[in-house]
């Protein structure tokens, strides 16, 4: 069963589906500016979100998870894949027929400082989107920037201040505001909070838990702290090197993490509690995430891994469903039954989808790895 | 008992600024011994930072006015000579700056940079340095030293630059090593990479830490001793197991609920500590947590001093409130669930 199949069959209907969507960004060198590698930042991404969830997207810094949110609004133009959104494929409309969409689709930024212009007023920023989007008259604009700022807990007073004025926590609020300023539908939030104290951390979680209540919000939420993410999502994509390793109902991904780098990521949240922080395995992850212009072959997590095995370096492992919509892409899965695992065996030999879902990208960075057959994945 | 490295009595930092004076600090003691960690926690704007950086010397200007003793081995820090500054700076105290991607100059390469810190601060030949500087770079991590001696730091991940910067910290075998949220700026993977090298290289180099953070959770490990700055005071100090399992405050009571914790499980809502801190040139009276306090009382008005209100030697708070009333009460705020957040 794929991603998106999954997406499908839920009872909520799917507002957004991204289907095997990659964002490739061109190195270029030389006179000519020939390309001579790429960056692959967003590597054959496939899911759906539905009305009213939040998708946790989380991942360390270069995995991609950034490119992706902004590839989702069309910021970034995609390489290759379909992008989806309330049954509408939005990666070839024109500019004419991307902008109504476009009040559909936010986001929120993740530096406080550096996505506010210096230069305007708070209002000015919190209506310049419904002056370009041409709704009300000036006067229903300023009436609404009011209540806008009073949702998210500034005072309409602050009309006319500048964003200099403001504290970090009072910035973010100010850009949350613009995104809410056209009642978009879609909310994407780029490490809304990553750039605060922890205090105002979660003044921040439970504001945006409010104004999802309140409007009926579906929020991508991406971060790198899988302490934060749990405390939106209803569902977590752990992503890695351009790539979703892991698809999970929130919850079960913390009891029940099958990727070893979802329990490495888990175990470097840092725990309040000293006796519990001394008892607990750290594993830490050595170095960094390697370069996203040449992918470690076979599993991209392969070199950082403590469990890998040949298997892992030679063959990439599909995503594959463990029950409970629960999906990861490993070749040691943790935390399976022998029976689950068994049956997953069974369905991997007799779906030749899955070879489509792992089948490799023809890139052009020389390595020669055909796409898998799926009797091949022996273990 | 170990060696007494440096004493602070009753640091007062203030700035004179066109809106009026701003009482950084206003009365900080600790002492810090050879081999232990000492955390400060605290906001933005609650001092932490100043602290660190007026030991350090930095915060030296002609707006600024220090009161009260920063004793290193016996000598008055706030009295050296900005010369002799130098001195200390570097050889005895070793800082890590929170943004590794300012605070390493873009324009020159890695190595170059701590080779000149080594050599501004000892009389050895550039080979000589540039030997350590690679020696350093391996002790804090980096692979390859040889090859990324010579690298600019756009070509350093985050991580990488960090380390740098402690390499850089640590090169002149430094006794005190300040880290000023040092790994705010980086993912929960690094951070943990980098807390547990600023714990080894600690022993390594057998010195003593002040880890500067605004996380309760990243010192948890790590800390021996932990002090809450609230409003350039100390509203809070104690023994990390105090800190963390007897909190007198309600400041560190909110410190802990806001943290959205994996052991434990989902609360409906995370605690918020309403309001932002408050203004460091107008303050309010009495205690400074109160306005945005939910247990205050009148007798908050007046200011509570640093004391010691409970069994464990040691750990001080300021605040009035019955001891058994806060052991009942604190739960609430600290597991998030409390009726009284909404």
């Amino acid at each position: 069963m794929t991603v998106l199949e999954h997406a499908s069959e839920s009872d909520g209907s799917a507002l957004l589906e991204v289907r095997h969507v990659k964002k490739y960004f061109p190195i270029r060198k030389g006179v000519l500016q020939r390309e001579v590698a790429h960056v692959h930042a967003v590597d054959d991404v496939s899911f759906a979100v539905r009305e009213g969830e939040t998708l946790g997207l989380v991942g360390e810094s270069g995995c991609g998870k950034s490119t992706l949110g902004r590839t989702l609004v069309r910021l970034l133009e995609p390489t290759a894949g379909e992008i989806v959104f309330q049954g509408t494929p939005i990666q070839d409309l024109g500019p004419r027929r991307l902008r109504p969409l476009r009040r559909e689709m936010q986001m929120v930024f993740q530096d406080p400082y550096a996505s506010l212009n210096p230069r305007k007023r708070v209002g000015t920023i919190v209506s310049d989107p419904m002056r370009i989007h041409d709704l009300g008259s000036r006067a229903d604009q300023k009436r609404r920037v009011g209540e806008i700022l009073e949702t998210v807990g500034l005072s309409p007073e602050h009309y006319n201040r500048f964003p200099h004025e403001f504290s970090g926590g009072q910035r973010q609020r100010i850009g949350i505001a613009r995104a809410l300023a056209l009642r978009p539908k879609l909310i994407i939030a780029d490490e809304p909070v990553s750039a605060l104290d922890v205090s105002i951390q979660s003044q921040m979680l439970n504001l945006l838990d409010d104004l999802q209540n309140e409007f009926q919000l579906t929020y991508i939420f991406i971060a790198h702290d899988l302490g934060v993410v749990r405390h939106v999502s209803d569902r977590i994509a752990v992503m890695y090197l351009g790539k979703i390793v892991e698809l999970s109902p929130a919850e079960e991904l913390y009891t029940r993490p099958i990727m070893p780098y979802t329990e490495a990521l888990l175990s470097a949240v840092p725990l309040p509690d000293p006796d519990l922080a001394e008892q607990r395995e750290r594993i830490v992850l050595e170095g960094d995430v390697p370069s996203p212009i040449n992918p470690p072959s076979g599993c991209r997590f392969h070199p950082r891994c403590r469990y890998a095995t040949d298997v892992c370096r030679q063959i990439e492992p599909p995503l594959v469903d463990y029950g409970n919509a629960h999906l990861a892409a490993c070749h040691h899965p943790l935390n399976v039954d022998k029976a689950t695992l068994q049956q997953v065996e069974v369905a991997k030999q007799h779906s030749p989808a899955e070879a489509d879902d792992s089948a490799l990208p023809q890139d052009t960075s020389g390595r020669s790895n055909p796409a898998v057959a799926p009797d091949t994945r022996s273990r | 008992m170990a060696e007494r490295l440096l004493e602070v009595n009753d640091l007062k930092v203030r700035f004179a600024t066109e809106d009026g004076i701003v009482q950084a600090v206003s009365g900080i003691s600790f002492e810090l011994e050879r081999g232990k960690v000492l955390g400060i926690v605290g906001e933005s704007g609650s001092g932490k930072s100043v602290t660190a950086m007026t030991l350090m010397g930095l915060t030296r200007g002609v707006n600024a006015r220090f009161e009260g003793e920063v004793l290193y081995k016996g000598t008055d820090l706030l009295k050296v000579s900005d010369r002799d500054m130098q001195d200390f700076r570097g050889n005895e105290l070793g800082m890590i700056f929170q943004d590794p991607m300012t605070s390493l100059n873009p324009v020159y390469r890695i190595g170059d940079q701590i080779v000149e810190a080594i050599q501004a601060h000892e009389n050895v030949d550039k080979r000589t340095a540039r030997a350590r500087t690679i020696e350093l770079l391996r002790q804090v991590g980096i692979p390859n030293p040889e090859t990324r001696v010579d690298n600019f730091p756009h070509e350093f991940s985050g991580g990488m630059r960090q380390r740098a910067m402690i390499a850089m910290a640590l090169s002149c075998n430094p006794s005190i090593l300040i880290a000023d949220e040092p790994t705010t700026a980086l993912d929960v993977t690094i951070q943990a990479q980098i807390v547990e090298l600023v714990s080894r290289l600690k022993e390594d180099f057998d010195s003593a830490v002040i880890f500067i953070t605004h996380d309760l959770g990243v010192i948890a490990d790590i800390a021996d001793e932990i002090i809450v700055m609230y409003a350039g005071r100390v509203v809070e100090r104690g023994s990390k197991r105090d800190l963390f399992y007897d909190p007198q405050m309600p400041y560190t009571w909110g410190l802990l609920g806001s943290i959205p914790r994996l052991d434990r499980p989902r609360p409906e809502r995370l605690h918020t500590i309403e309001g932002s801190p408050p203004s460091l040139i107008n303050l309010p009276d009495g205690c400074k947590f109160r306005p945005r306090c939910p247990h205050a009382f009148e007798k908050c008005t007046q200011e509570p001093g640093l004391e010691n209100r409970v069994e464990t030697p040691g750990h001080l708070d300021r605040c009035w409130l019955d001891v058994d009333f806060k052991r009942s009460h604190r739960d609430q705020t600290i597991s998030g669930d409390s009726a009284e957040a909404a």
